[in-house]
């Protein structure tokens, strides 16, 4: 063999032994991270969650009286067409706050799958479209809704004046007189029901602006409760303490190594922190996944129609029943609305506890995780405008480790446990709906 | 017990040897250039060029403007939305009153933008301009691109940053 062909074949030899090294060395398991991956990890870890900002549209935000009223109202079933829902009928405090339903059930059925509430205070924008800007401008919206709770903002003060008159004005001041049926009709409001919307239309300007201005603080109230619902630490967080500090037997106590494989995938191959990143495990921005279309349900533009909802929103932050100022509204003001990649976008939720709240997407398209992560390995055609995935080429052994990794963000949440049930004091009230009080009163207390 | 017999190989090749040889140049080249291009992919993802100007006060590409920018709070948090404030002047150190100034912002690393679409609300006065709606989602080298327009002078001044 003659000298130059020797060099081939030692370079040839060669350049096959680093390409292999190179694939190994990248594709092989790790136990080990490094600083930039840990810098990864803590920035998911749930210590890495900052204190709440206070939320300028609403000065009762903060407030323990407001907190105390708010978590009646959550449990009140009066605040309904019919006396039987709550927001607590959907946002079930037993099960992570949301109801384990494709999509959410009041007095009808929605066309939207129950959102979880932990940590959504830290969210700029509510709903899978963004449609409201704040926690409190979210809570009016079902309460108005003709499939959620079906009744209408002249009822809801009434409830009020009847039910929660002392409280009510220690925060807000004075309720006005509404003893009037003529001004103050039973039961009216910008709703779908045509006598409840003829009867609003037919109030004078001042009459209405003063039971909107109440109505508003009903949504403050209960926005003031929702600020405490909060996640709590999962075996994923007791890891990444467990990294920080040096400590492997830590490490390996928290998260199985199938876990760990599944956590690195999360955070490189599988691209999953792209969206679902912070220690909410989201950005809390929109994203066009692909996610198919809903059988049976209208065309759903996600995004795109609720940015224009929350601009023309009657409670958004720039509204005379805001508290905040022009400068206090960044969010609003400056948000995306012209672009086109909007349709079909929907906010990522929190990971945390996304185990235990199947069915999953939008409309609960998905009933198990590993339709989800399928769904995301494949990377279909959106139904409408673009996808942003490209499929993962993850294989079966990366599927199961992925998944095993999101059953790891499960654990309890950090919210003092009198808040996740109605007060004492509304025990008595309950019991005149005994079948609404059922549904309520957490699986571990007997009965009414 | 068997018997190994060596049998010395004449010197010129057998066309299959030939084929197995030709094979062998042809793959090795073809791992060597997946090798060269997946090590591209990798250095450009994380490539962030070493001489990176991360100054707050930087000329404007043509020339034109010398800008600097500072964060209203001091420091830029990642997730929350927050305003700076720019001063626009002259090379020599005239500032530039009035201008007309849009901003955009970019992660060249990952393609895409900013959450928000910050603007320039307000001149403060001498040179200053109020930027509000900025808003930064993850962290990494971010780049942030101001276009000034006074009296038909239209120049582009470009920040680079490294958030954490």
């Amino acid at each position: 063999m003659s000298m130059s062909r020797k060099t081939l074949w030692i370079g040839l030899a060669a350049t096959t032994i680093i390409v292999i090294a190179t694939a190994a060395y990248l594709l092989w398991p790790r136990s080990e991270w490094t600083k930039e991956e840990t810098t990864t990890l803590r920035g998911l870890w749930i210590g890495s969650l900052p204190p709440l900002s206070p939320d300028p549209s609403n000065r009762v935000a903060d407030n323990p009286q407001a907190v105390a009223m708010g978590q009646r109202l959550f449990f009140d079933t009066r605040l309904s067409s019919n006396g039987k829902v709550a927001c607590a009928t959907c946002h079930l405090p037993a099960q992570d706050f949301q109801d384990g339903k494709p999509l959410g059930e009041g007095v009808g059925t929605t066309t939207r799958r129950t959102m979880p509430l932990a940590g959504t205070a830290y969210s700029p924008w509510l709903f899978w479209d963004g449609r409201k800007d704040s926690l409190w401008a979210q809570a009016l919206g079902p309460l108005e809704s003709a499939v959620e709770h079906g009744g209408s903002r002249t009822q809801y003060t009434h409830v009020l004046a009847q039910h929660y008159r002392a409280e009510y004005e220690a925060l807000f001041g004075p309720l006005p007189d509404l003893s009037d049926p003529t001004r103050f009709p039973a039961s009216a409001g910008p709703v779908d029901d045509p006598t409840a919307r003829q009867a609003w239309e037919s109030m004078a300007p001042e009459d209405r602006e003063a039971v909107t201005r109440i109505y508003a603080n009903i949504g403050k109230a209960i926005a003031a409760y929702e600020r405490k619902l909060m996640p709590g630490s999962s075996r994923f967080d007791q890891y990444v303490e467990a990294l920080l500090n040096n400590n492997t037997t830590g490490m390996r106590a928290a998260l199985t190594p199938q876990e760990a494989a599944g956590l690195r995938l999360f955070v490189g191959k599988a691209g999953c922190i792209n969206c679902h990143n912070g220690p909410l495990f989201t950005n809390n921005d929109f994203h066009n996944t692909g996610v198919p279309a809903a059988a049976g349900l209208p065309e759903d533009t996600g995004r795109a129609a609720g940015v224009r909802q929350v601009l023309e929103d009657e409670f958004n932050c720039l509204s005379a029943y805001s508290d905040a100022q022009e400068e206090d509204c960044g969010e609003l003001r400056f948000a995306k609305t012209d672009d086109h990649a909007l349709e079909r976008q929907f906010k990522p939720p929190s990971l945390r506890d996304v185990a235990e709240r199947a069915p999953y997407m939008h409309a609960g398209q998905f009933a198990t995780l590993r339709q989800v992560l399928e769904h995301y390995n494949n990377a279909p055609d959106a139904p409408h405008g673009h996808s942003e995935l490209k499929p993962l080429g993850l294989s079966e052994q990366e599927l199961v480790q992925l998944e095993a990794f999101l059953r790891s963000l499960s654990g309890s949440l950090n919210t003092p446990p009198e808040l996740l049930a109605p007060p004492a004091s509304q025990a008595m009230c309950l019991g005149c709906h005994p079948e609404a009080a059922a549904q309520l009163v957490p699986a571990d207390q007997p009965p009414p | 017990m068997n018997t190994v017999i060596t049998v010395s190989q004449p010197q010129i090749a057998s066309p299959r040897q030939r084929l197995l040889r030709r094979i062998a140049i042809i793959g090795g080249g073809i791992l060597l250039v997946i090798a060269v291009l997946f090590g591209a992919l990798l250095a450009w993802m994380n490539y962030v060029p070493s001489d990176l100007d991360l100054s707050t006060t930087r000329h404007s590409n043509q020339g034109v403007y010398q800008v600097s920018y500072a964060p209203r709070r001091g420091l830029i948090e990642i997730n929350q939305i927050h305003a700076w404030t720019i001063h626009v002047a002259t090379p020599d150190g005239q500032p530039v009153t009035d201008a007309v100034i849009t901003v955009d912002g970019d992660m060249p690393q990952h393609g895409h933008g900013l959450p928000t679409r910050p603007q320039v609300t307000k001149h403060l006065g001498n040179g200053d301009y109020l930027v509000e709606g900025m808003k930064f989602q993850m962290g990494g080298w971010w780049v942030v691109d101001f276009t000034i327009d006074h009296h038909g002078q239209r120049d582009t001044v470009r920040f680079n940053m490294i958030l954490k």
